[in-house]
């Protein structure tokens, strides 16, 4: 694999061809946010709070940098004025939708956001998918996924499968960002399940 | 029939059939979806009992075609070779139609289209005026093909244009055929064709595929139906000799599940080309592989979307990806996948058969060719037009739609479809071309055209496109998914007259970024709806806002009461 040389907020970065910049930003120590980002997942591009601006030579676009490959000599902005107002008004269209999860938090006192003017509608999943893709991709059960399209979307888990394989994993559990998975899981209890308790503790 | 083997065995075939026609009339009735809503199988099925009855079996042949474009008075009847159109026909006219039209060659006067404005019958349908202004050079042969039959297809010098192709041309003169008439992707995109299909031949990988999308999902687009419907063969015909310039070997045809007649008529489309050996394996002796299965969606808008489809055709939920790798280098399992629409397909037999010069002689310096517009809305002829590229709106709307009923005033035209965009009045003598268009804010889309009159609500008509795209939004990324869903509440909300001071600022806001943000085309244009009514008619939604009142009458503002 060779290497590629790309600028990153006016700091040379090297990195290996075939990965996301992302990858490189992390690896030269630069904080770009993600909400929908595991190491261990195939790349996403969900949320969409990683999105940082590149100029290629040929122009400057704004690309999901957990997606977009890094290139030799790109120049990357991961705080540009335009890259700044897209993350707060996503924190703030999140925060009306799950107020109270402690990762929207937390960038929130980053981005200077503490409240969203949106009617806030509250619900515990902020629908990064995690969980859904962790049962896909690394454990290959799929004991759980999506329902639904667009605002009615919502993690389920399918009860035949999940009374079968989730007793043995639980590995999403500690993958959620928002910790409210188990309970979630919890629900689809049929009547007479004795749940177990280590995952509840 | 055996297995068409060379140029000639085809040009044989041909004539067989084409002598068998001879002295034969010919009764075509419209039998698409839009037709048999409004009867038509019924007057097929008069018509071929009627025949049988007064004896004229042997000379008489009736075709069920699809639709020829001016859906408005369907069910129609052509009489060939007299071209005796007959418009919105009942079975009850039938025994008629047959002892006098066909039996004696009278024209029924009563049945023939009638100019509105002169109040003339006119029985010829080539001198109707709405269609006098069109080029149908995709969808002008619906009239003379049954649906379900290859042969009338060949008949009118079908599948040709392929063996022309595959007999005479390397796959590179074919490309370079293409690239030069500078065909355009009639789904929305407008990007030329050829240079797509040029970087799926260069990709690595040694299968590759076509695909057709044929996922007509726009509301008021229904141009791809009528012609695969009408001329399944020319879509197929283009997807043959694109997948042997780009060198695939697979094709799909990617329909939608909820239109049972078009799936039928496909199916049995592929089964005919088979057949004949125009798809399998050595296609007319030339060496060249070529099958094509064809797959339904599951019924959501965004499968259209090329990604989403292509996860689809995996077998997956039909939802978009990050597309930096352009999907003819990684498409469907991340081998290069060209996708054309249905159109397209569709105009390269033409290109193939009657050249590059030909069909840069039709349409403006940029825009090559004709484009299927659905005329919809408040407009006479409702329908199907095929126009030349540079035909303007106006000449649209009021000399082919026949202008806005009741005399009513012309407020906007909507091009596009939700993604789309609003053009008002002034902009009327814009012309229909792909880059016009699109840097007037209004992007020709798939070719919808929804024209809007005076009693027209522009702020519920954006909240009612709104409403549909957030309906049909996958859900997967955040700012098309809550970022839409906020906007419509925020319209709803001044639609009901409870609109805040700086809405129109915030759906500005919101707008922006969803368009900046969002993963495929839906999101990032899912916002044209609220800036392009936003931008023409801002008053109008001032008044809903400050003054609580809908100029138009259309929003009930009822929930304004004590509430301040």
């Amino acid at each position: 694999m060779s290497e590629v040389t790309l600028t990153i907020d006016d700091k040379e970065v090297k990195a290996k061809e075939g990965m996301t910049i992302l990858e490189a930003a992390q690896e030269a120590g630069f904080d770009i946010p993600t909400l929908c980002h595991h190491d261990k997942l195939a790349p996403y591009g969900g949320c969409r709070l990683c999105t940082v601006e590149v100029n290629d030579g040929r122009r400057t676009r704004l690309v999901t940098s957990c997606v977009y490959q890094v290139k030799d000599g790109i120049t990357v902005k991961t705080e540009s004025e335009k890259v700044i107002k897209i993350r707060k008004l996503l924190l703030e269209l999140l925060w009306a939708r799950a107020p109270g999860v402690q990762a929207l938090r937390d960038y929130g006192i980053k981005y200077g956001i503490d409240r969203t003017k949106f009617d806030i509608g509250p619900t515990c999943c902020i629908l990064c998918g995690q969980c859904v893709r962790y049962c896909a991709e690394v454990k290959k059960k799929n004991a759980l996924g999506f329902v639904g399209r667009g605002i009615r979307r919502q993690v389920m888990f399918f009860p035949e499968i999940a009374a079968e394989e989730c007793p043995k994993c639980g590995e999403c559990f500690s993958i959620c960002p928002t910790g409210v998975l188990p309970s979630n899981y919890a629900l689809t209890q049929l009547p007479g399940f004795t749940f177990p308790t280590r995952f509840l503790g | 029939m055996p297995k068409l083997k060379s140029a000639a065995d085809l040009a044989k075939l041909r004539q067989e059939i084409q002598s068998q026609a001879k002295g034969k009339k010919v009764v075509s009735v419209t039998n698409g979806a839009d037709g048999r809503a409004r009867g038509s199988q019924e007057v097929v099925q008069a018509l071929v009992k009627e025949i049988e009855k007064q004896g004229l079996k042997d000379k008489v042949r009736v075709k069920s075609t699809g639709c020829h474009g001016f859906c408005e008075k369907e069910p129609i009847v052509i009489i060939f070779p007299e071209e005796i159109c007959y418009v919105e026909v009942k079975p009850a006219d039938v025994p008629e139609i047959v002892s006098a039209t066909l039996a004696q060659g009278k024209t029924i006067e009563r049945l023939l289209y009638q100019d509105p404005n002169t109040g003339k019958r006119i029985s010829k349908e080539s001198e109707i005026p709405f269609y006098k202004a069109q080029n149908r050079v995709v969808l002008g042969n619906n009239r003379f093909i049954d649906m379900e039959s290859i042969d009338d297809y060949i008949a009118l010098g079908g599948y040709s244009a392929l063996a022309k192709a595959l007999l005479e041309m390397t796959p590179e003169d074919v490309l370079t055929q293409i690239k030069e008439s500078n065909l355009k992707g009639r789904g929305g995109g407008g990007f030329p064709a050829g240079r797509k299909w040029e970087t799926t031949r260069n990709a690595p990988g040694k299968i590759k595929y076509a695909i057709v999308n044929a996922h007509e999902g726009e509301p008021g687009a229904f141009m791809d139906r009528a012609i695969l419907l009408g001329n399944p063969h020319s879509v197929l015909e283009g997807l043959i000799i694109g997948a042997y310039a780009i060198g695939a070997s697979q094709g799909y045809i990617y329909l939608r599940h909820d239109s049972p007649q078009t799936i039928d008529v496909v199916n049995k489309a592929l089964t005919q080309a088979e057949k004949y050996g125009l798809l399998g394996k050595n296609i007319l002796g030339s060496g060249f592989d070529f099958n094509v299965e064809l797959h339904r969606d599951i019924g959501i808008f965004v499968s259209g979307e090329s990604t989403a489809l292509m996860t689809s055709i995996e077998g997956s939920v039909p939802e978009p990806r990050p597309k930096y790798i352009h999907t003819s280098v990684s498409g469907i399992h991340q081998r290069p996948t060209n996708l054309n629409n249905v159109e397209t397909w569709a105009n390269v037999p033409l290109i193939i058969g009657k050249g590059v010069a030909w069909f840069t002689g039709i349409g403006t310096e940029v825009s090559k060719g004709t484009k299927i517009i659905s005329l919809a809305g408040n407009i006479n002829n409702t329908g199907l037009v095929e126009v030349p590229m540079g035909v303007t709106l106006r000449e649209l709307v009021y000399d082919i739609g026949g202008g806005i009923p009741d005399k009513k005033k012309l407020k906007a035209v909507y091009v596009g479809g939700p993604l789309g965009g609003c053009l008002p009045e002034s902009q009327l003598d814009l012309k229909v071309d792909f880059d016009e268009l699109w840097e007037a804010g209004a992007p020709i889309g798939a070719g919808s055209m929804i024209v809007m009159d005076e009693t027209n609500c522009m702020v519920n008509f954006a909240r009612y496109f709104l409403n549909f795209l957030a309906d049909e939004s996958c859900g997967k990324c955040i700012p098309c998914r809550e970022g839409v869903y906020q906007m419509l509440k925020i319209m709803n909300r001044i639609c009901q007259g409870e609109g805040r001071d700086g809405d129109i600022e915030l759906l500005e806001e919101i707008s922006a970024v969803v368009m900046d943000a969002s993963l495929c085309a839906l999101g990032q244009t899912a916002p044209n709806p609220i800036t392009g009514t936003i931008k023409h008619f801002r008053k109008e939604y001032e008044a809903h806002i400050e003054q609580k009142r809908c100029p138009t009458g259309v929003c009930q503002m009822l929930a304004t009461v004590g509430r301040g």
